[in-house]
């Protein structure tokens, strides 16, 4: 198994959610229970459901997986009686291009994981839940399968946890290649053994999720910062971050950094403290051109309009980008942005699931377009039409993924056409009119 | 048809998972297990698990069409997944993966003729900050250099 | 109830209820949002995005088939920005859509094709290679050119909601994603074809129409299919005289969406090359082709030879002809041959059923009782199987109106699907399942009950007095098999019963009596096959009117070719007792409508009970046919008008044995079904595999 942390964490975290990350055995049950374990859990039994949720929403905690939506209005939203089963579901289908985090979390640390989610069963009165991981995490399933063969041999999951009267079964659920699923909706329908379309919204998981029951749906760190909230109490932890996103969050260093990494940085964190003194400064000492806040779907920034810029959400939103799901790209002066777009494209396209048509055809078109200009097979129009392509599709597709595909292109397009228009003109090929097109599959 | 002891152990507590009359659920890792046993989604194989989780032989079609982990066709021995998305490619990720193809003078989703290796250009496998990534079937290999691909290729040939 | 909203669209103020969605809404105003994944009826999808709208306040145009209304909202379906991203969706969804109408087997019926035409996305800046795979056969009837599917899942909802079937699913993803059929390679299905006309582009097509002609180079006449007795309106298209095509076109009729099997394509039997085109006469033992002179000169000259010397001469009617001619044969034979000894097949009790119901409350139901009715109970019938239109009527209560459905059948049955309340029973013998059940059923507020032949006789009113002690309303029907099995009892093909169910003047024989009699002097027989293995007397005059040579017709001494349903004009009555108009879609040489066929054997024997006119018996039947009284205007525009209950006692003998359904499947159809190419090739495809049970 390969190793995914330095040796000590950098001086600038705040280690709070990986504070048994770096621990001996640090996967064990023993570990966790010997390091303040299910503490937040015992205590979260004493307290009502709104007690809890009130903790949450004081805590400013907002989703990790990338949409940023306040967990404790998200909790607070789901029935807790009913004739229906409530459920509880994790999203570890960590796909997002730029993002290793949760990755980590339940490599190291995967019984903070089981609590976060007793303390969410606690909340709506859940029986039962899924920890949905993506298939190439195959060693991490097998990893959360012993955690959680070790939870339910030391009586924290299954019948009367603990003597307290509460039951709650949990499992994990391989995915099986395919980002869409990362969606909310398209995971329930991933788990219920369908295709991975998403579902039409409304109806919303916390009232017909998993198996069209009430569903408590987050993030995989989302859940895990739930413990040290009831912890510490949700204002402690706001105070963490800024306003309206407290606590920390798992950022991943990636691209064109000295020091690359996962590292726990509080909300709010600055862009040029976290490049130069957590990543070590831009790789080879070159400039940074582009800078993607968190995973592929974010618009990109320019090295200039990044290096002032903080860590959060309302910042990020200023700059017409997002905080996005923690994965930072570092993209220094020597790359090819047409080559990134195309890229980006490519993955998109792979990844679209077909459901409705501007993604479905609008990615494919848009990978063959961009193969051409990466080329330098085309002429100022096709330049001016992968923006507009890109937004045709924004904003009318099914679900995200064709924002996510469009986004990220017509800021590229907008901020590094001349690279587009100095490819085409060192380019061999001329094109008139129709001509001269490689398929890109 | 017949799996291992460890598979069938593996697939009677996996079952138990999912809400009464809504056995569907197991499909999906149901068959990711039972592939990597068989070593793809055969017709017996998608025969079998349709029977066990009560649904017809085109939903779980369906389902293999959809997801690309999930293969009609057999891949190699060592399936080697090497990622080219963005975190990856800015380390490097695109040398890698062309050094593999001329080695291997094997191409995406195609396998070597003695059926030892198989090749597949994939999109982000969460490895972001140690790239440039690979996977040989569920491992990773993180900071891989060409030279480093070049020992996991001959030794997976050694192997053979 | 909750009070509706008011809202605007496109400067129209207008009521709804909440929960309706715009695109509906703006239909019931009278305006059009496109769309190719919506369809009335089917779940929803919101994947084609072609029916975005723009509401005041929201600043995405949202997709107006999932969006529900709200109080004073305001939605413009047509603004420029609306129009603009139409024509950008277009674009999209032509980049990899072959641009080829002129060859394309939809091009002038395609719904892309005219959504182009209005939003104007004629040019493209589509400048790649176009995404190909090849076209696939996936049964004898079924075609699939994937470059040319944009996706809408019609195709796959029709077939899984719609059918209870699925034999269709999506596989691949994304650009290259896919419809597939159950079997990988190929269908394994009912073979309806209902993806076929429910595709909105060139996709899916007919294995037996694709590349014969253009839509508009053909007649399209609506009629009634001539095979069950569910009563589907079928469209028939005709092209110099030939039926190129059957669909569902039309759309106008009982069965809205619906087709099956039969419906669609076993109009084939007209051009059976065994289909016959002249009449036959037996000469030194054997038939030999004959002028219709000549046949229906010996006819006469037998008839009133038997007549004179007083001979018993027996008349079997049919299931499959039309209720004037039905009319017009019991009149002659009752009238002109002064004979009571006519009767038909019967397949269904449901003099018995009229009987019992009559002075009661409960009343025959309608298939729009059974999409409508919260409990439908099935017993003893194969719906799926038998009366596919029935079983999709039941699906569709339960889809959207979430009905109670029970099934007590001797095996499963798809209906079971959705049933829930399965029962199974032995022996033949419903009734201890019935009783189980009748504790539940007296928790619903209304019934529909729908019997097979497994009730018949005494059974009949035991059923009826069963109903009536649930409490609730109740209304039956009565299974029969044929296009007018209902109009042949109805209009008197009976030897104990007039038309209208009024005592016949004389009791007659029964058919089973007729084949068994050892003084019948002459049996004419008019669309049926009685005989079988059996034989008559000798010397028996035997006359048949058919369009093949039964066994029956092998036997006779004239045979004279007759005319289908497709091939007249007239009326019939189906299974739930609707009467509905069929049109003429073309003539086949050498054959004549039983009608005119009595006509001539009329002048033949000097016998003239009217003149032999379908309006004028029509006319007639409605005169003096108790229940037929049925507005004209809704017939002659292609309604379904129901027939009044008969309301007073039936008296006739209860013979149970007599009542006897020949268990058509859906594909086969007596006699008929025999001589259908397609039938025969869906049967002898891989999909023969399938079964309902």
């Amino acid at each position: 198994m390969e190793p995914l942390l330095h040796p000590e964490p950098h001086p600038a975290e705040t280690v709070l959610l990986s504070k048994r990350f770096r621990l001996p055995n640090s996967r064990s049950i023993d570990t966790f229970l010997a390091n303040g374990g299910f503490q937040s859990f015992r205590k979260a039994l004493a307290m009502t459901p709104d007690q809890i949720v009130d903790e949450l929403k004081a805590s400013n905690l907002r989703g990790r997986g990338g949409a940023g939506f306040p967990v404790g209005m998200k909790w607070g939203f789901v029935p807790r009686t009913g004739a229906k089963p409530r459920y509880i579901v994790v999203n570890a289908d960590e796909s997002e291009p730029g993002t290793c985090k949760d990755r980590v979390i339940m490599q190291y640390d995967p019984h903070r994981l089981i609590e976060g989610c007793l303390i969410a069963a606690r909340v709506i009165d859940s029986r039962r839940g899924w920890i949905y991981i993506r298939g190439e995490y195959r060693y991490l399933i097998d990893l959360m399968d012993q955690a959680l063969e070790e939870a339910y041999a030391k009586g924290w999951l299954g019948k009367n946890i603990q003597g307290t009267g509460f039951d709650f079964d949990l499992s994990t659920h391989s995915g099986a290649g395919a980002y869409e699923c990362g969606e909310e909706s398209a995971l329930l329908e991933s788990l219920e053994g369908k295709r991975g379309n998403p579902r039409i919204k409304p109806p919303f998981p916390a009232t017909s999720g998993a198996f069209q029951c009430p569903t408590i749906l987050n993030n995989v760190e989302s859940y895990a910062a739930v413990p040290d909230i009831i912890e510490m109490g949700g204002a402690a932890y706001a105070a963490l971050g800024v306003a309206k996103a407290g606590g920390t969050k798992l950022t991943c260093l990636t691209g064109h950094v000295n020091r690359p990494g996962v590292y726990e940085l509080t909300l709010g964190f600055p862009v040029r403290k976290m490049l130069e003194e957590v990543g070590g400064g831009i790789r080879n000492g070159r400039k940074m051109k582009a800078f993607i806040p968190g995973g592929s779907s974010c618009p990109v920034l320019t090295g200039e309009e990044a290096w002032e810029a903080t860590m959060d959400y309302d910042a990020m939103a200023k700059l017409k980008t997002m905080l996005g799901s923690g994965g930072v790209v570092i993209i220094d002066d020597t790359t090819d942005m047409v080559k990134l777009a195309l890229r980006i494209m490519r993955f998109y396209k792979h990844e679209s699931c077909g459901w409705c048509i501007p993604c479905r055809e609008g990615t494919l078109w848009l990978t063959k377009l961009l193969t051409r200009l990466d080329e330098g097979a085309a002429n100022a129009h096709d330049i001016d039409m992968v923006g507009e392509l890109a937004e045709n599709m924004l904003g009318r597709t099914f679900c995200a993924l064709g924002d996510a595909a469009a986004l990220p292109t017509i800021s590229i397009v907008k901020k590094f056409r001349h690279e587009f228009e100095a490819k085409i003109a060192s380019s061999s090929v001329s094109m008139t009119g129709a001509g001269l097109v490689r398929i890109h599959s | 048809m017949t799996f291992s002891p460890q598979l069938e152990a593996r697939l009677s507590k996996l079952v138990q998972n999912y809400p009464p009359g809504r056995l569907k659920g197991a499909l999906i890792p149901m068959l990711m297990y039972c592939q990597d046993e068989v070593g793809a989604v055969t017709r017996e194989l998608t025969e079998e698990v349709a029977s066990r989780c009560g649904v017809s032989t085109l939903e779980v079609d369906e389902v293999v069409g959809f997801y690309t982990m999930l293969r009609s066709q057999p891949m190699g021995k060592t399936h080697l997944q090497i990622c080219t998305n963005i975190s990856c490619m800015l380390w490097g990720g695109e040398e890698l993966w062309n050094h593999a193809c001329h080695k291997l003078g094997i191409g995406h989703n195609q396998v070597s003729e003695d059926g030892s290796i198989s090749l597949e250009e994939v999109e982000c496998i969460g490895a972001c900050s140690w790239a440039p990534a690979i996977q040989t079937n569920y491992d990773f290999h993180h900071h891989v250099t060409v030279e480093r691909l070049d020992q996991i290729i001959d030794g997976l040939r050694k192997k053979q | 109830m909750a009070d509706p909203v008011t809202l605007t669209i496109d400067g129209q103020s207008l009521q709804a209820m909440p929960g309706t969605l715009v695109i509906d809404a703006a239909k019931r105003a009278g305006i059009n949002i496109p769309s190719f994944c919506y369809y009335e009826g089917l779940s929803l999808q919101a994947a084609c995005r072609m029916c975005l709208v723009e509401v005041e306040k929201m600043p995405k145009l949202q997709a107006s088939c999932t969006l529900t209304v709200a109080e004073g909202m305001v939605v413009r379906t047509e603004s420029p920005q609306v129009a603009a991203a139409r024509k950008q969706m277009l674009e999209f969804l032509l980049t990899n859509h072959p641009l080829d109408c002129p060859v394309c087997d939809k091009g002038g019926e395609c719904e892309l094709q005219d959504m182009v035409f209005r939003y104007g996305a004629g040019e493209s800046r589509y400048t790649e290679i176009k995404h190909h795979v090849d076209e696939k056969q996936w049964s004898p009837v079924v075609f699939y050119d994937a470059p040319r599917c944009i996706l809408c899942y019609r195709c796959v909802r029709v077939c899984d909601e719609g059918l209870g079937v699925k034999a269709l699913g999506v596989t691949h993803r994304g650009a290259y994603s896919e419809i597939t059929p159950n079997f990988g390679d190929h269908l394994n299905c009912d073979e309806c074809g209902a993806c076929i006309d429910i595709c909105p582009v060139g996709a899916l097509t007919s294995g037996i129409y694709r590349y014969q002609t253009r839509p508009w180079e053909m007649d399209h006449v609506g009629t009634v299919c001539g095979h069950c007795a569910d009563g589907c309106k079928t469209t028939l298209s005709v092209r110099d005289n030939e039926i190129v095509r059957g669909n569902n076109r039309d759309q106008s009729g009982i069965n809205g969406d619906f087709l099956c099997v039969k419906g669609r394509y076993a109009f084939d039997f007209i051009s059976h090359p065994e289909r016959l085109q002249s009449p036959l006469i037996r000469k030194n033992g054997a038939l030999v082709e004959a002028s219709w002179s000549e046949a229906i000169k010996r006819v006469g000259q037998r008839l009133n030879e038997i007549r004179t010397a007083g001979g018993k001469i027996g008349v079997v009617g049919s299931n499959q002809t039309t209720n004037e001619e039905n009319y017009y044969l019991q009149k002659f034979a009752r009238e002109g041959l002064g004979t009571p000894h006519i009767d038909h097949q019967r397949t269904g009790d449901v003099a018995s059923l009229l009987d019992a119901l009559s002075g009661s409350a409960a009343g025959l139901a309608t298939a729009e009782d059974v999409y409508e009715s919260d409990a439908v109970l099935i017993i003893g019938a194969d719906l799926s199987q038998q009366h596919p239109f029935l079983a999709w009527q039941v699906r569709a209560n339960w889809r959207h109106h979430q009905a109670a459905v029970y099934t007590v059948t001797p095996g499963p049955v798809r209906e079971d699907k959705v049933a829930i309340s399965k029962l199974r029973y032995s022996d033949g013998d419903p009734w201890p399942r019935l009783h189980e059940l009748a504790a539940d059923l007296k928790t619903r507020k209304r019934l529909v009950v729908i019997f097979g032949d497994v009730i018949k006789g005494a059974a009949v009113g035991q059923l009826v007095e069963f109903g009536a002690s649930l409490g609730i309303p109740v209304q039956y029907i009565c299974l029969v098999d044929y296009a007018n099995s209902r109009g042949a009892i109805d209009m008197g093909l009976h030897p104990e019963l007039s038309p209208g169910y009024e005592p016949a003047p004389e009791k007659g024989m029964s058919m089973d009596q007729m084949l068994a009699a050892p003084d019948l002097a002459a049996l004419w027989v008019v669309g049926a096959d009685p005989l079988g293995g059996a034989a008559l007397p000798p010397g028996t005059f035997l006359l048949v009117q058919d369009l093949f040579l039964t066994d029956t017709a092998r036997r006779a001494e004239v045979v004279l070719p007759s005319a289908s349903l497709y091939e007249k004009p007239g009326t019939v009555t189906n299974g739930t007792g609707q009467v509905q108009r069929l049109k003429k879609a073309l003539g086949v040489m050498g054959a004549k409508t039983d009608l005119e066929i009595f006509a001539l054997i009329g002048r033949a024997t000097g016998i003239n009970v009217g003149p032999a006119q379908h309006e004028r018996i029509f006319e007639e039947i409605r005169a003096r046919v108790r229940g037929y009284n049925v507005p004209l205007p809704v017939i002659a525009t292609g309604g379904a008008a129901a027939t009044a209950a008969v309301n007073g006692r039936v008296n006739v003998e209860a013979r149970p044995d007599l009542i006897r359904s020949f268990g058509d499947t859906l594909f086969t159809s007596g006699s008929l079904g025999r001589y259908s190419k397609t039938l025969a090739s869906v049967l002898e495809s891989p999909g023969q595999l399938y079964q309902s049970k």
